[in-house]
């Protein structure tokens, strides 16, 4: 019989209660229990970095963490990072206006990377940034659109 | 990549953790999971039993008592970085921690879940081992104190029974005119250390009067080199002499395997004491 | 004309539904009881199967069905097809889609579960009891070929899959009358493709339906259709591909894999659709990598370093399979004799099965392989000779009076290469000026004063892109307005979407928000090639042109008559037709859509047919070759070894940029694959064929935190060879890199005589090359 915990967790806004076997991870979980696809499953031993999302506001592995740890928690994904009115937020924006992304797939760890980052690193310079994002790899990019996408965002931000 | 099937417990107590794994023969202790996750995942490790020390409460947290930090087990890295006592009295822990894992991780990962893990390469005990830390153990019968220096016993296998939990680290601060130097090379930010050096010296009347060298990588555990340090004491901080005492890390056995070469990890050893050394030497003026 | 979109920096259009969550890769889909599957793969290297017992995991609850071989079924027993046979493959071996009696690497699929959940499917895996007999594994690419080397497969007599040859010029007279011969050997390693996006699929079977749909991760549908067609022994039309949002390929996803077989087949069985989504470790063992490839060659130049000939033998390592025929070691030698004009060559390729994953090309290909050899003679030449290394290269270039240029080599399909435009010498000094280099002999003399060591590194190349035969588009105008706009293209993140809807959009006079852009879907278009060898821009790009300029003529014809104007008077602008100095004459382009789709009873108007639509499959009439110029600054600690690229400078002319953004994207990430290959990828096996490096602690992938800014200059010299003038873009950034790092690192320890024979170049290997020629200097 299968190891399973009714869990209620707060995932962009939105309260979900949901029955996890308790080896699932909070990725898994988020992807095929809520149906949140936007976060990707890329190495699932917490390399890629492809899976990052916010808990309480902090980035975090999803494939490093059991949903049933996520209960009572508040998680946001890529699917939560833009403004309330539903426009881009200025990381998202810039990431667009800086080819930030090529196929897609570590976008969403690197928008909930650097959205935590740039909150408590609002001065953030190339080398922060790319240290900062040396757990997220990017396949297509060569990261510096992504580098761009980032200290332009921080400076809109300061600004903002 | 899916864990093998395992019934999952949530102690809300210390007590309760170890009356679980006394309980529960085929168990394992989940902290931060930076490690244990992936080896979850990949099924390198499958136990019946997954206890996860998250919901405890009172072993996370930093406390000073006088000169000695008081650091509960599950304190994540992110909190040793951002204290300010740490950052006071033991600056080269938050400098190090720079290079453990990635600030994702290190929201999760704890001191504890990396000195239970014991990598050889990881920075932590490296530290621990540089400030001769004392571990506290607690078991059905109550808690017993560790010293860092018997915590290894074999490769990747700390000191701690079957029923016991790691609840808390102290850390004994240097004071006077103290220095530390942290360096490492690894091939990549965030990757384990091929080799990592800390390094702690104090300074009296011009002299060396205690020197503290630990080494990361090159062992199946922390290596003190316990006669660099003794060369060292009693001479004045100089160029020469941490390059003489850092020669002496070129000596040490080291391991080897698919990926380096004990050659090599001998190479780095010498290089990066003396690079740790002058670091320590260098910023002589506070605390370490 | 309205807007010109053609070399503007157009945002993309894929990327609102990617920065908000919003794609759809293959593990987004579900379908209506879908099961889930895992496999188990070979643990060893080489064994007979004696025995597979699957009751165990059969009988675990949440358990469908197991499935080895044998359970496919007499009719589904054969193993995969040659996607590209040829001549000179002497003994060819495909797989079967679950390994029949014999395993020939670790990780060749044996079983497959098929369950309520992959975690269940994972469960049951580990239950499944084979009986292996262990062979002997070939491992060394360089010892494969000797007498009583163990065998790859049990019933060959060799492990040589096959030979072949690149020969032009009088080589033996080149030789003959050469004032120098240099020779070198070197071994060059490249890794895996590691999407970031693993493999994956979906397989349902709908006899009575849609017939036989696969959803999956790949690069090249239409093939990946034929190929199930055919070894299904189904007519393909009853089969439908579509590879989604795909997240990376970088040429392993390519292919066709036992996967795919297997997949949609015990979906039929089970008649429900079953999911595969290949996990990171399955990666590491299981989809095609380039690995070893050894070349020994000799230069004959002059003394003034003109090189008159070059010649010598690759031994190169194919895997324990041949899944993608000889691509790969053709592209090793096809870019022989780079940017140079080399009058004779003679290099010939042994091509090697060892107990590993099968190789394929992973970006770029052969040619950063046959780039860097080419560039390690002319840096052999420039240090023998005492002659600088840019001032070798402008002896040798092609020269812009000599293009066309005909190499003398051949490439893929027989045709000859042709160098079709560019100029060489113009992108070196262009290069040259970007990365400051003649003042680097002040910065690195700066540097060594305080005991560092830089150095810096040239690197030439010329890429055959945009291969034919083709890759068609359709464009039709609908009732509404919109544009539809499909294409057998697909793309692995690209930006195929963006760069067609703006050749589109500037042709019929639409912004290029009204194109409804589809590809990649057997379903939706009759036809397509691949995404592969930077091909797409010079295919695709001709065509869609060529498709909307029809439609726009079409329509500018059914307007003049509508508005009883002259065509000429004409123009479109946001969708509606005006006769220009008459702003009130007009009529969109969804009106005169409705006139060529018009209902029942009604005529088409007389002269026209039917639809506002136009398909093309317009492509190149030969390769355009593009080129450029790198140069790598590194620094370089001899007491650790550690290597850091402090800056790179890249002049590239890939012909018309289409979108400069995509392009430049392209090339830096280009850069940075190469980079890695230089630096930090291996895959390592040890000597019985395990493979040692399965995870990303353990296969070093470039991080931000160590890549450099890439500073990137364009030439545009337009390729004669097609309607947009354009070249491809994908791997120029990755095919020059190795060679202008490892260059670098040698000008950096050029005190201590180091002369690198194999890249990467880890720390370690570089500090015993500095112990060796500080030993050497001190005798």
């Amino acid at each position: 019989m299968a190891d399973t915990r009714d869990i209620t967790l707060t995932v962009n806004g939105e309260s979900h209660t949901a029955t996890a076997e308790t080896r699932t991870s909070l990725g898994d979980f988020l992807r095929h229990t809520i149906g949140l696809t936007g976060t990707h499953m890329g190495c699932e031993h917490g390399v890629c970095g492809a899976c990052t999302v916010l808990l309480d506001g902090e980035a975090v592995r999803s494939c490093l963490m059991l949903a049933v740890q996520a209960n009572g928690h508040e998680v946001t994904t890529i699917e939560g990072l833009a403004n309330a009115d539903g426009t881009l937020s200025p990381l998202q924006e810039a990431f667009w206006e800086h080819h930030g992304l090529q196929c897609g797939f570590c976008t969403p760890g690197m928008l909930t990377s650097l959205t935590a980052f740039l909150r408590d690193h609002p001065d953030a310079d190339e080398k922060e940034i790319r240290e900062a994002i040396s757990g997220n790899i990017c396949r297509c990019t060569g990261y510096q659109g992504i580098v761009n996408a980032a200290l332009d965002a921080a400076k809109t931000m300061q600004e903002g | 990549m899916k864990p093998a099937p395992f019934t999952y417990h949530d102690p809300t107590t210390a007590d309760e953790a170890v009356a679980l794994l006394a309980q529960h023969e085929d168990s394992k202790v989940l902290a931060g999971g930076q490690s244990l996750m992936p080896m979850l995942n990949m099924r390198f490790v499958v136990p019946d039993h997954v206890i996860d020390l998250n919901g405890i409460e009172g072993i996370a947290g930093i406390r000073d008592a006088r000169d000695t930090l008081e650091i509960g087990a599950m304190t994540r890295q992110r909190d040793l970085m951002r204290d300010g006592t740490i950052a006071e009295k033991a600056p080269i822990i938050p400098g190090a921690l720079n290079w453990v894992g990635h600030f994702q991780t290190r929201n999760r990962g704890t001191i504890g879940g990396s000195l239970c893990h014991l990598d050889p390469a990881a920075e932590l005990p490296c530290l621990m081992a540089a400030y001769d830390a004392t571990l506290t153990v607690q078991g059905p019968d109550g808690a017993r104190a560790v010293p860092f220096a018997e915590w290894p016993l074999a490769y990747m296998m700390p000191s701690i029974g079957p029923d016991e939990i790691l609840t808390a680290v102290s850390v004994p601060c240097w004071s006077g005119n103290v220095g530390h130097g942290f360096v490492e090379y690894a091939r990549r930010h965030g990757d384990f250390a091929i080799v990592a050096v800390a390094a702690l010296l104090a300074v009296e009347g011009g002299k060396i009067s205690r020197a503290a060298i630990s080494l990361g990588g090159v062992d199946v555990r922390p290596l003190r080199l316990d006669a660099a340090e003794a060369a060292l004491v009693g001479e004045a901080p100089g160029a020469d002499t941490f390059r003489a005492a850092a020669e002496l890390a070129r000596g040490i056995d080291a391991m080897s395997d698919a990926y380096v070469s004990s050659e090599y990890r001998q190479r780095l050893a010498a290089t990066l004491t003396e690079r740790a050394l002058n670091a320590a030497a260098n910023n002589l003026n506070g605390s370490a | 004309m309205g807007v010109r979109y053609i070399g503007a920096e157009v945002q993309r259009m894929e990327d609102p539904r990617l920065i908000t969550g919003h794609g759809r890769y293959v593990d987004d889909i579900t379908l209506e009881g879908m099961l889930h599957a895992a496999f188990l793969r070979a643990s060893h290297a080489h064994a007979k199967i004696r025995a597979i017992d699957t009751s165990r995991a059969a009988a675990l609850p949440g358990v469908h069905r197991v499935f080895t071989h044998v359970d496919l079924g007499p009719q589904y027993s054969h193993r995969m097809n040659q996607l590209y046979p040829a001549p000179v493959i002497e003994q060819d071996r495909t797989q079967y889609p679950l390994a029949k009696d014999e395993v020939c690497y670790v990780g060749e699929a044996v079983a497959v579960v098929v369950a309520d959940s992959r975690a269940i499917a994972e469960d049951a895996v580990a239950l499944i009891d084979v009986d292996y007999e262990v062979l002997p594994a070939v491992v060394n690419v360089m010892t494969a070929l000797d007498d009583g080397a163990p065998l790859a497969h049990a019933d060959m007599n060799s492990n040589l899959m096959g030979r072949m040859r690149s020969q032009f010029g009088d080589i033996e007279d080149a030789f003959a009358k050469a004032d120098h011969v240099f020779s070198a050997a070197f071994m060059q390693h490249r890794g895996g493709c590691h999407s970031m996006e693993t493999r994956g699929c979906i397989g349902r079977d709908d006899p009575w339906g849609d017939g036989l749909t696969l959803w999956t991760s790949a690069q090249s549908p239409y093939l990946i259709r034929r190929a199930l067609g055919k070894w299904l022994d189904e007519p393909e039309e009853r089969v439908r591909v579509i590879a989604p949002d795909v997240g990376g390929g970088f040429g392993p996803k390519a292919g066709f894999y036992p996967e795919e077989i297997v997949i949609p087949l015990v979906a039929r069985f089970m008649e429900r659709p079953v999911k595969w989504i290949e996990d990171r470790r399955e990666h590491f063992m299981s989809t095609t990598t380039q690995r070893d490839q050894h070349w020994d060659l000799e230069v004959a130049c002059t003394s003034e370093g003109k090189i008159l000939g070059l010649r010598g033998k690759i031994t190169h390592e194919n895997g324990a399979f041949v899944p993608y025929g000889i691509l790969l070691p053709n592209s090793s030698l096809t870019p022989l004799p780079g940017a140079y004009s080399i009058p004779a060559i003679d290099v010939g390729v042994d091509i090697v099965f060892t107990n590993t994953v099968p190789n394929s090309p992973v970006r770029g290909a052969g040619r950063p392989n046959g780039i860097y050899a080419v560039e390690r003679m002319i840096q052999t030449v420039s240090r023998e000779l005492g002659i600088a290394p840019d001032e070798v290269r402008r002896r040798n270039y092609v020269r812009p009076d000599q293009m066309p240029y005909e190499t003398g080599a051949t490439l893929r399909g027989g045709v000859p290469c042709v160098y079709d435009s560019g100029n060489y010498e113009a992108l070196l000094d262009k290069v040259l000026e970007l990365a400051d280099y003649n003042d680097f002999p002040a910065r690195q003399a700066a540097a060594r004063a305080e005991g560092r060591y830089l150095g810096i590194g040239i690197s030439s190349c010329i890429e055959d892109t945009g291969m034919g035969p083709y890759e068609g588009t359709t464009v039709r105008v609908e009732a509404s307005g919109k544009v539809a706009v499909r294409t057998g293209a697909a793309s692995q993140g690209q930006g195929h979407h963006t760069m067609i809807a703006m050749i589109v959009a500037e042709q019929v006079g639409v912004s290029p928000e009204d194109i409804l852009f589809e590809s990649a879907d057997t379903a939706k278009f009759s036809h397509g090639v691949g995404t592969i060898g930077s091909r797409v821009a010079a295919n695709v790009g001709p065509s869609a042109f060529d498709a909307a300029t029809q439609v726009r003529e079409k329509a500018l014809k059914l307007a003049a008559e509508v508005l009883e104007a002259s065509e000429a008077d004409l123009d479109i602008e946001d969708g509606v037709v005006r006769v220009n100095g008459a702003p009130d004459l007009s009529i969109t382009l969804g009106e005169l859509a409705v006139q060529l789709s018009p209902p029942s009873a009604m005529r088409v108007p007389a002269g026209f047919d039917p639809l506002l639509e136009a398909t093309s499959f317009d492509g190149s009439s030969g390769s355009p070759i593009a080129c450029g110029s790198n140069v790598a600054e590194v620094e370089v600690d001899p007491a650790t070894g550690e290597v850091r690229v402090l800056r790179y400078s890249v002049a590239h002319d890939c012909g018309v940029m289409i979108n400069p953004i995509v392009v430049k994207g392209q090339i830096e990430g280009g850069v940075v694959h190469g980079i890695g290959n230089a630096l930090f990828e291996r895959m390592i096996y040890d000597d019985q064929g395990q493979p040692l490096t399965t995870n990303y602690g353990e296969y070093l992938l470039p991080l931000a935190s160590e890549m450099p800014r890439i500073d990137i200059t364009h030439m545009e010299t337009p390729s004669p060879l097609n309607s947009l003038g354009v070249k491809g873009a994908g791997e120029g950034g990755t095919i020059p890199a190795a060679a202008a790092v490892v260059a670098a690192i040698e000008n950096a320890l050029e005190d201590f005589g180091v002369e690198i024979d194999y890249y990467p170049v880890d720390p370690q290997y570089l500090t015993e090359l500095i112990d060796k020629g500080a030993a050497e200097a001190a005798e």
